[in-house]
């Protein structure tokens, strides 16, 4: 075949994308397309193993059986997406054990979500109703990403993410229909999440430096504040089906636009936790260095056992 | 700092008896009977399969995309190859 030059390359590479042609991992592409999705791959990886951990914390307490089998498959659901995407970040070229060091060193960044604190059994609710809630919101567009191994990822995720905001759901449904304190607890829980769930969808679109070139191609479907409103849109009349109070004064339904009106979200606030500031930031890398030191005499001893078995293998083989 | 990383297996599930596996994904393990062990976990959480195939990634060998042109081009010319290129009148049934 004929070389081709770099305009030519980028030419048909965004045909392709154009014409909803998946790029697939052997597949020439602009070097800040793969960039972008290194970033935006691993970051989306660290945010399901960081996030395994305000709900790890309540495990060992869920209030009965039950509700520990489910927050245990809702946990292991969320290591094994980290699990797929950080398989997927690999087909880009990037190093697995590169980009954990790079969490590790506080280079990369997860969702600021995981850096709030998870103080009473409610906030199991809360989590899985919000933050999961928002979070399929922001992945089901992602199924149609024009990176194959990325999109392929997100169809298995959102599968699986659909039970974690049920049952989060249904564990606010309960508390809200319960006595007056377990109804109270669920509110704060809901007062907590709900201004850092409308941050989980990142900056107002003007103030989105990656958006426009994302969305050209094609790993973005929705701007940042479309998605915000189709939360709020979704999340308010089901927060008022069981009885709870969105914690916004401001929020009030819009006959014109048909969407609701919403209160002005804190961004100060959003900016101090994405730059390491919010309530947990360091508990959230420290947890995860541990374990990834505590874990290396297991990764060893797996090393070991592999060539000892090798070895019987080829010797019983002679 | 890392020692000896784990390589990379790639994944391949038979969802049910009659069908063939398929790919699903990739995972890393010190070896292959430990990836079988961490692609159940991984890969068939929901009852996705009933038998599992792992390949190191090093011993797949691909085609090059930059070659599909010619190596699939052949074909293209062959429409007779398909049942659709032949005339059938109206009343030939079973054919």
């Amino acid at each position: 075949m004929k070389e081709l030059n770099i305009d030519e390359l980028k030419r048909r590479f965004q045909e392709k994308i154009d014409n909803d042609i998946k790029i697939e991992p052997k597949d020439w592409m602009p070097d800040d397309y793969r960039q972008t999705l290194i970033r935006q791959i691993s970051q989306h990886a660290h945010s399901e193993v960081v996030g395994m951990l305000p709900e790890g914390n309540w495990i060992t307490r869920a209030p009965n059986l039950r509700r520990k089998a489910v927050l245990l498959a809702k946990v292991q659901d969320e290591a094994g997406h980290g699990l797929y995407l950080y398989s997927a970040v690999e087909t880009l070229g990037a190093d697995r054990e590169e980009t954990i060091d790079d969490l590790h060193s506080g280079k990369a960044k997860y969702s600021s979500i995981f850096n709030y604190p998870t103080l009473t059994w409610a906030d199991m609710g809360a989590v899985g109703w919000l933050v999961d809630g928002a979070a399929i919101m922001n992945q089901v567009p992602l199924c149609r990403c024009s990176y194959g191994p990325y999109a392929r990822a997100m169809v298995r995720v959102c599968k699986e993410e659909s039970f974690h905001q049920r049952q989060g759901f249904e564990i606010m449904m309960k508390l809200a229909s319960g006595t007056p304190e377990q109804k109270a607890m669920a509110q704060d829980a809901l007062n907590r999440f709900w201004w850092p769930a409308l941050m989980m969808f990142g900056p107002n679109d003007a103030d989105s430096k990656h958006t426009q070139q994302s969305m050209d191609w094609k790993i973005k479907r929705h701007t940042n504040d479309e998605l915000r409103q189709q939360f709020v849109d979704i999340t308010v009349p089901q927060a008022e089906m069981i009885g709870l109070e969105i914690p916004d004064p401001d929020l009030k339904w819009n006959e014109e636009t048909g969407h609701y009106d919403f209160g002005e979200i804190n961004w100060d606030e959003f900016w101090q936790v994405v730059q390491g500031n919010g309530p947990c930031n360091k508990d959230r890398i420290d947890a995860r260095r541990k374990a990834k030191e505590d874990g290396m005499w297991v990764r060893e001893a797996a090393n070991a056992y592999a060539e000892k078995r090798k070895a019987r293998l080829a010797k019983k083989a002679s | 700092m890392s020692k000896k990383e784990w390589p990379l297996w790639e994944v391949f599930i038979r969802s049910k008896q009659g069908l063939s596996h398929k790919h699903v994904g990739s995972l890393r393990a010190a070896d292959e009977q430990m990836a079988i062990e961490n692609a159940r976990d991984v890969y068939t959480r929901r009852s996705e399969g009933i038998s599992i195939w792992v390949v190191a990634s090093a011993n797949v060998f691909a085609s090059d995309p930059n070659e599909a042109d010619s190596l699939y081009e052949p074909a293209n010319s062959k429409v007779y190859r398909h049942p659709t290129f032949y005339d059938v009148p109206d009343g030939i049934e079973h054919m």
